[in-house]
């Protein structure tokens, strides 16, 4: 196997050399048909012989210990195989599964915790035997109020320390212009279509889940570590991945309650949460408070930069929102002081969810620099050039890439930016106003393998144990290859969703598509230096395209060259020193227009622009799918999303698609995506930098900036609801 | 989903045959699915009474319509004399639900959708309307899309329909078969009931009584009719506020006006004393100010709706002008 880590600045030469001219393309999805047409099958379909369906049981009181579980009315239920609590293996509080639960199994740290698995010969009976099983408990601390619970100012969680570099308050003291301002932001279900589901079986001592996972290889490893059995005994299985949104990085309650459940009834067993239990079953993002101080001098040159919040978690969680992520090196300043605080709540566990700290951080800050920008008489565009750092203000590291000067120039000359004053431009009924937001999300590349195989038939197949959770894993894969190996893109078999496959990084943090296509890159590499062998050449000197290799006008066809036995290769690649020298992250630019209704005060987007540096885009489609659905996610969550706890009980009260409010389609206006395109060779082989979470960050903030434009009303408390903003309304 | 028993209704009649309190009738189940699902209704028996001949759409000989109480709402909202004659109810039925429900729900089944109330749901959660006696957890709790009119101390939900604040303001009778055979016809402004100390209980339909048909008079002449709805993404939520207006000026002076809203009350909500403030007056921002005083003067907010209120106001009063202006 050939490894090689980011060490230097990466110097491709298939990629470069290509003629297949397949790479970046706008292809459309490769499966995409297997889709539309019910071919492709998620975790729950598809029914092994003897499968039973199972219920979870979810504790009756938000917080507290369990003291006795009477079955009895559920197990005299006809289907009813079994009901299975006390096992010391299932999942507790965390809803990422973990080998050892912090507290006693009894402990209860949310309401609807699971408790007990009911397995029936379907799922209605199991469902309803689930509703039948009688939980006792004796009252906790019940904390279901993040806002009235203590503040602890050094959280031992999370993984983003806190950051003091220099004296804020000296700072801001010594300061021309201190703007200081709180945000809020509500709690955030990552809302898949599909919803958290798994089938799990035995065959001997091994076990096989279909799951529906986001980052399989990991998920092998928790699987085997809950259950206390070997990793080898465990094979995950995700071909198809109905949306993850962060929801699926971890290992879902529902997969070891399935394969406890499959033990014990020595049958394969089934389980799909019903959608109100995924509220309670899957993560959240937590609400956040977020505190905003900045000092400037008289033209709006940074000098001090805050970013203090609070964000929740139980006591069996371990994550912390990671609030500034996005805002460490976005604007300049030498004082910049980092954190979030933690309160501990009994609800749900908090984790991460689309763009975990991006998507709420961006929030406050670009809402920040808009209300700075007022402030300061200035072009929000022309404060953020003033701020934009030479090098990474925080380390003092040199970008790999950064464009997002070009961001903001491109998008305003396609978007027409010309912000008129608040509350100014009225068309009928509706006010119209305009705002913008930068976007920021660091770039990681972490360790992926893959398998290139170039068949004696001149066709190739590319093995990782990546996922497509929607966003065109399996046709990048497809296209690095047939790119780097001159092929068609029909003659390339992308096989991913197995761990018995290379282990990769799996859809998560957008680093997947950079980090598992390099491995591709580099195992594709070894092909090519053994197919020069082969016609005594060196690799540079290869030309390749549609299946023929050409070297000094003499052309061979891959399938001469293979002679029979495929030839194979095996890659890894991953960070390196030049991960740690260069500061990296994806960049750009959030435009939108809006229309409030100035009776009601109903928000309408009428159109947004995003420009972005993502390094080399690997097909112009679904990259742009993934940002357009990320500023859909920002119009959802500027205007409607919204999770709501009862603070006397610790229940949601909205957690399902009927009053859980995402964006529908009449809510979506046309979306254009651009891209600044610049290959980043520090990056990692392929050069392509994070997408994925990138569309969201600023998209929010662009929106809100934008409501205040049309109407003067500035909301700080997210979403901008239509009864924040009645107040500030004309009068009818 | 509690296992139940399905039987197919050959007729009317039979369909009613059964008076049992655990007995549904289901056509396009877009809501008693749902709550099945969730155990919010757990009927032992279903009807399915999707089959019988009450599909069609009839001219009656007064100039009004005779609907029935199977067709769906797709099919009701785009019928030619639905858009000509009663636009109010072709633009409350767009303003509902998505495309995929609306090709399934059914007129009868829309004026008995039960409240979207969040504690309604929750069946770990007391609710009076849910289980009598109980409480309502929405009174103290989150109550953004609850009523402000017509409440009690027992309960606040609100009625989910936009097409059943369309046929208030339209005067309808629903017209239904008992239980004994008999037929009855029921204004719409009877249909419903306040909740009282008896939220469970929405309706003055009788164990068994089918709803068959729903007439509509013929519109006023020359009534300008509009149906605005207020809510919190563009499609696809309920109203938080809705008005369904029919309203007709003459010489200079409103001469009838027919007002009902949804989204303030536990029916599709209709007040006389709003339409009194404005008949026979010329239209003014002053008297319909006055209209919105007479809707408005026993609302009550319970917290997180308080901004109804207000909303309802600049609503009704926007609404008036459109519906009464050049």
């Amino acid at each position: 196997m050939t490894e090689q880590m980011m060490d230097a600045p990466y110097r491709p030469h298939g990629l470069t050399n290509g003629e297949q001219g397949v790479l970046g393309q706008p292809l459309p999805r490769i499966e995409g048909a297997a889709k539309v047409t019910g071919q492709a099958t998620y975790a729950y379909e598809g029914t092994p012989a003897g499968i039973a369906y199972a219920g979870i049981v979810g504790a009756p009181r938000g917080s507290g210990t369990i003291e006795r579980i009477d079955a009895s009315a559920a197990e005299a239920l006809p289907g009813v195989i079994a009901v299975i609590h006390g096992d010391p293996r299932m999942p507790a509080g965390e809803a990422n599964s973990r080998a050892m639960p912090s507290f006693a199994s009894d402990t209860v740290f949310h309401y609807g915790q699971p408790v007990a698995i009911v397995v029936a010969e379907n799922q209605a009976v199991a469902r309803e035997a689930a509703a039948l099983v009688v939980v006792e408990m004796t009252p906790g601390q019940d904390r279901f109020d993040p806002r009235a619970e203590p503040i602890d100012t050094a959280p031992k969680i999370g993984f983003l320390p806190p950051i003091a570099k220099g004296d804020l308050d000296a700072a801001l003291a010594e300061a021309a212009v201190v703007f200081d301002q709180t945000y809020t932001t509500p709690i955030h279900f990552p809302a898949a279509m599909e919803p958290h589901a798994s089938t799990a079986w035995w065959e001997d001592d091994k076990l096989i889940v279909r799951s529906s996972n986001q980052v399989i290889g990991a998920a092998r490893g928790t699987i085997a570590q809950a259950l206390g059995i070997d990793k080898d005994k465990v094979r995950v299985l995700a071909p198809y991945v109905g949306g993850g949104f962060g929801g699926k990085t971890g290992v879902g309650p529902e997969v070891i309650l399935a394969a406890i459940a499959a033990e014990k009834i020595g049958r394969p067993v089934k389980v799909a949460l019903p959608r109100r239990q995924t509220a309670y079953l899957v993560h959240h993002r937590s609400d956040t408070v977020q505190h905003i101080k900045i000092g400037c001098d008289e033209n709006g040159i940074i000098s001090a930069f805050a970013h203090l919040s609070v964000a929740a978690q139980h006591d069996d969680g371990e994550f912390l929102e990671p609030v500034p992520f996005g805002t460490l090196p976005l604007y300049r300043g030498a004082v910049r002081h980092f954190k979030t605080d933690l309160v501990r709540v009994d609800l749900p566990a908090t984790g991460a969810v689309r763009a975990p700290g991006e998507a709420v951080g961006t929030f406050a800050v670009e809402c920040a620099m808009d209300e700075l920008a007022e402030q300061l008489g200035l072009d929000p565009i022309e404060l953020r050039k003033r701020n934009e750092p030479d090098t990474d203000p925080l380390s003092g590291k040199p970008f790999s890439t950064r464009r997002m000067i070009d961001c903001y120039d491109d998008g305003a000359t396609r978007f027409g930016w010309n912000p008129q004053p608040p509350a100014s431009v009225r068309e009928g009924e509706w006010l119209i106003g305009t705002g913008m937001a930068a976007a920021l999300r660091g770039n990681f590349t972490v360790n992926a393998e893959a398998i290139v195989r170039l068949e004696a038939d001149g066709r190739a197949i590319v093995e990782t144990d990546m996922t497509d959770i929607g966003t065109g894993t399996y046709t990048i894969l497809a296209q690095t290859v047939a790119e780097m190996l001159g092929l068609p893109i029909a003659d390339v078999e992308v096989r991913i969703g197995d761990t018995d496959l290379p282990p990769s990084a799996g859809s998560g943090g957008s680093f997947g598509a950079g980090s598992a296509c390099s491995a591709a890159v580099l195992a594709c590499e070894d092909i090519l230096t053994e197919l020069a062998r082969r016609i005594n050449a060196s690799p540079d000197e290869l030309r390749l395209k549609d299946g023929c290799v050409r070297v000094a006008g003499r052309e061979t066809a891959l399938a001469d060259l293979v002679r029979g036995e495929p030839i194979v290769a095996r890659a890894k690649s991953g960070p390196g020193a030049e991960s740690k020298r260069t500061s990296q992250a994806s960049h750009g630019a959030q435009f939108c227009e809006v229309a409030v209704n100035a009776v009601t005060g109903e928000v309408r987007v009428r159109r947004m622009i995003g420009v972005y540096d993502v390094g080399r885009v690997l097909n112009r489609k679904t990259a742009a799918n993934q940002l357009i659905g990320g500023m859909v996610w920002g119009i959802a969550y500027a205007l409607s999303e919204d999770g709501i706890v009862d603070t006397r009980t610790g229940h949601f009260v909205n957690p399902d698609f009927g009053e859980y409010h995402v964006a529908v389609n009449a809510d979506v206006p046309q979306i254009e995506v651009h891209f600044i395109e610049e290959v980043d060779t520090s990056a990692n082989p392929a050069g392509a930098k994070g997408v994925g979470e990138l569309g969201i960050s600023g998209a929010g903030a662009a929106v809100a900036n934008a409501i205040y434009n049309a109407t003067g009303v500035r909301v700080r408390d997210f979403p901008v609801t239509l009864d924040k903003l009645l107040a500030g309304l004309p009068p009818v | 989903m509690k296992t139940f028993t399905y039987e197919k209704a050959t007729s009317a009649e039979a369909a009613v045959a059964d008076t049992a309190a655990t007995t549904r009738f289901i056509a396009g189940g877009t809501n008693l699915l749902d709550l099945m699902k969730l155990q919010v209704e757990t009927p032992e028996k279903l009807v399915d009474i999707s089959r019988l001949p009450l599909a069609e759409i009839e001219d009656m000989d007064d100039g009004g319509l005779r609907i029935g109480a199977l067709v769906p709402n797709s099919d009701l909202a785009a019928d030619s004399r639905v858009i000509e004659r009663y636009e109010v109810l072709s633009r409350a039925l767009l303003a509902g639900a998505s495309g995929q429900l609306r090709n399934k729900a059914t007129t009868g089944g829309n004026l008995l959708q039960r409240t979207r109330c969040y504690y309604f749901y929750d069946t770990s959660t007391p609710c009076n309307k849910r289980e009598r006696g109980t409480g309502c957890s929405a009174i103290g709790g989150f109550n953004r899309i609850l009523a402000v009119l017509g409440t009690s101390d027992q309960c606040i939900a609100t009625h989910p329909s936009d097409m059943a604040v369309a046929m208030r303001a339209l005067d309808a009778t629903i017209v239904t078969l008992k239980h004994d055979g008999d037929k009855r016809r029921l204004s719409i402004h009877d249909f419903y009931r306040l909740p009282g100390d008896t939220p469970d209980i929405e309706t003055v339909l009788e164990p068994g009584e089918l709803i068959t048909h729903v007439e509509l008079p013929a519109p006023p002449q020359g009534a300008r009719q509009l149906y605005s709805k207020v809510r919190d993404r563009a499609s696809y939520a309920f109203a938080l506020v809705s008005v369904a207006g029919v309203v007709a000026v003459e010489d200079g002076k409103i001469a009838s006006a027919a007002l009902a809203f949804g989204g303030l009350g536990p029916m599709p909500w209709r007040d006389a004393a709003v339409e009194a403030a404005l008949v026979g007056k010329v239209p003014s921002d002053d008297g319909f100010a006055a209209a919105a005083d007479a809707l408005l003067k026993g609302a009550q907010g319970f917290g997180s709706n308080d901004f109804k209120i207000p909303l309802a106001r600049r609503t009704l009063i926007a609404c008036l002008r459109d519906l009464t202006g050049e």
